[in-house]
């Protein structure tokens, strides 16, 4: 039975094109609201502290557990060459380049990204968005932006948080732990750097990561079917949709800057 | 559609068809509520009141018909001229829509604060009023998480008249009230009515309080309306109307049966 599946994967392509078409749309939207008044300030800095404040705690902690690792990876990868001097800096290059804004964006979505779409997808469900509606308030300006430019904010500072935490992870284990000097740590971490090819793009590729994030998890909401299994569509669909985004964009962002 | 003249009709529905997955729920539904009445709308569960109501507000498009609020057809108005009409109406939900997030008084005074030019001083005076109204005096910083399901109603209900809007919806204002509650909420919207002139539409299975507050009733069944005078519904002999009134007529009040005994059941057409 051919058609059935060439039926299947039509129907799923035009499907993915509809939910692209109106991601454009809803982004569109959201940017529309935020720029023209009333600003919801206040409704900002209250989701700024809901996605970026009570995360700090696991961004902290995995920073630390990551560059805890690094460290020990690379000291004794790095040592079988008589080349543990470049522990700091390959633990800096690594995170900063890459596994931080990553990784960070990663536990955003488990945290921040999914109990955005959830919290929305509920207000669906409850026929809260409707009231907003129904007061002549727009819930995409009144919901849906603050969510989604908080996420886009908070995602920079967590990942240079994720970072700070993670070198400061590696420092414990290669300098306080397996006795390499703390000079050379750092003289080999602020070589490597740059703030022009390193930090900058670093901060460049957590925004992008921080939209895709906002603007996936409060469609993924927004547009959820107003069930309890939508509800439970919504937060895992963000999950997953934002998780591999992230990647591909990862991918695609290093391929094409070489950042 | 049964139209008196001269009969003013500030909410008109007209011919309204609307599926919902492979469910007709609507089929030709014509219906009017007259400016500054109070219109019930009857009908068993599932016969849509609850979709009509969305149909009003904009939130729910026909396939085809034309619905008509304060004189405009908004069945193919554009999102943003929609938020114009809406802000001449007020929409109690069923399950009441308060914002969670939000306290009781920043819920009620949520409207205020978007759409009036009020002080903070006059908002605070403007909601402890409407929330004493409905006999919430005490729970203005309370989250709406923590109010039983019949308090929540009565603090969205204080939301949905705060602004004192033309047109005023309320969806199932009496299912989980206690009988004072009832007769509270109930003199409070006929007061409302006759104070301010608002269009008040009303959908209800409490038949009793629907009776005595309803100048004009509008019985659904089968995707359709039978509109008239509650006491030409209770004359009429109609045989989904009169089923309908005999098994509330088991639930029924003393007021019921004092009405009735006035208007027998199936004595004349609707």
């Amino acid at each position: 039975m051919r058609l059935p599946a060439v039926e299947r994967l039509g129907f799923k392509s035009q499907l993915f094109i509809d939910n692209l078409g109106g991601l454009a749309v809803f982004t569109l939207d959201v940017l529309r609201c935020a720029a023209l008044p009333p600003y919801r300030f206040r409704r900002f800095v209250d989701e700024v502290f809901d996605a970026g404040v009570l995360s700090l705690s696991i961004v902290c902690l995995s920073g630390f557990a990551v560059g805890a690792v690094l460290g020990l990876q690379g000291y004794d990868t790095l040592v079988r060459f008589g080349a543990e001097a470049n522990v700091g800096a390959m633990v800096g290059l690594s995170l900063v380049r890459e596994l931080g804004p990553v990784l960070t964006a990663l536990l955003v979505i488990g945290r921040a990204g999914s109990a955005a779409a959830a919290q929305i997808a509920t207000m669906v469900t409850t026929e809260q968005l409707d009231g907003l509606r129904m007061m002549s308030i727009d819930p995409v300006d009144f919901v849906v932006g603050p969510k989604a430019l908080a996420l886009l904010v908070v995602m920079p500072l967590l990942a240079a948080l994720f970072i700070i935490f993670a070198l400061f992870g590696g420092y414990m284990v290669g300098v306080v732990l397996l006795g390499l000097h703390g000079g050379t740590y750092f003289a080999s971490l602020e070589s490597a750097i740059t703030f022009r090819d390193d930090i900058v793009p670093s901060f460049s590729k957590a925004l992008v990561f921080g939209a895709l994030v906002g603007f996936i998890a409060t469609y993924r909401g927004y547009t959820s079917e107003p069930t309890s299994s939508g509800v439970s569509a919504a937060t895992t669909g963000t999950v997953v949709t934002a998780s591999v985004c992230v990647l591909l964009f990862d991918y695609v962002i290093t391929a094409l800057w070489g950042i | 559609m049964s139209t008196e003249p001269g009969q003013e009709f500030r909410v008109a529905l007209d011919g309204v068809y609307l599926k919902r997955g492979d469910r007709q729920v609507l089929r030709g539904l014509s219906c009017g509520f007259p400016r500054g009445r109070i219109s019930v709308v009857l009908g068993g569960s599932g016969c849509g009141k609850s979709t009509l109501m969305r149909l009003v507000g904009g939130l729910t498009r026909p396939d085809s018909g034309v619905v008509r609020v304060a004189g405009e057809d908004i069945t193919r108005m554009s999102n943003r001229r929609l938020f114009d009409i809406r802000e001449r109406i007020g929409m109690l939900f069923q399950g009441g829509a308060l914002l969670d997030s939000m306290t009781v008084f920043d819920n009620v005074a949520l409207p205020l604060r978007e759409h009036s030019k009020r002080t903070e001083p006059e908002i605070r005076a403007e909601v402890s009023k409407r929330l004493a109204s409905v006999g919430l005096e005490q729970v203005e910083g309370l989250y709406p998480r923590e109010l039983s399901g019949g308090m929540n109603r009565r603090a969205a209900l204080a939301r949905a008249i705060v602004t004192d809007p033309e047109i005023v919806m309320v969806d199932e204002p009496f299912s989980g009230l206690d009988p004072i509650n009832v007769r509270r909420i109930e003199a409070l919207l006929v007061e409302l009515n006759r104070r301010l002139e608002i269009t008040l539409v009303v959908t209800s299975h409490h038949l009793a309080s629907s009776l005595r507050m309803a100048d004009r009733i509008v019985f659904m069944v089968d995707g359709r309306a039978i509109s008239g005078t509650p006491e030409s519904l209770l004359a009429s002999d109609d045989e989904r109307v009169v089923e309908f009134l005999e098994a509330e007529k088991d639930q029924s009040t003393e007021d019921f049966a004092a009405r009735t005994q006035a208007f027998p059941v199936g004595g004349g057409a609707l």
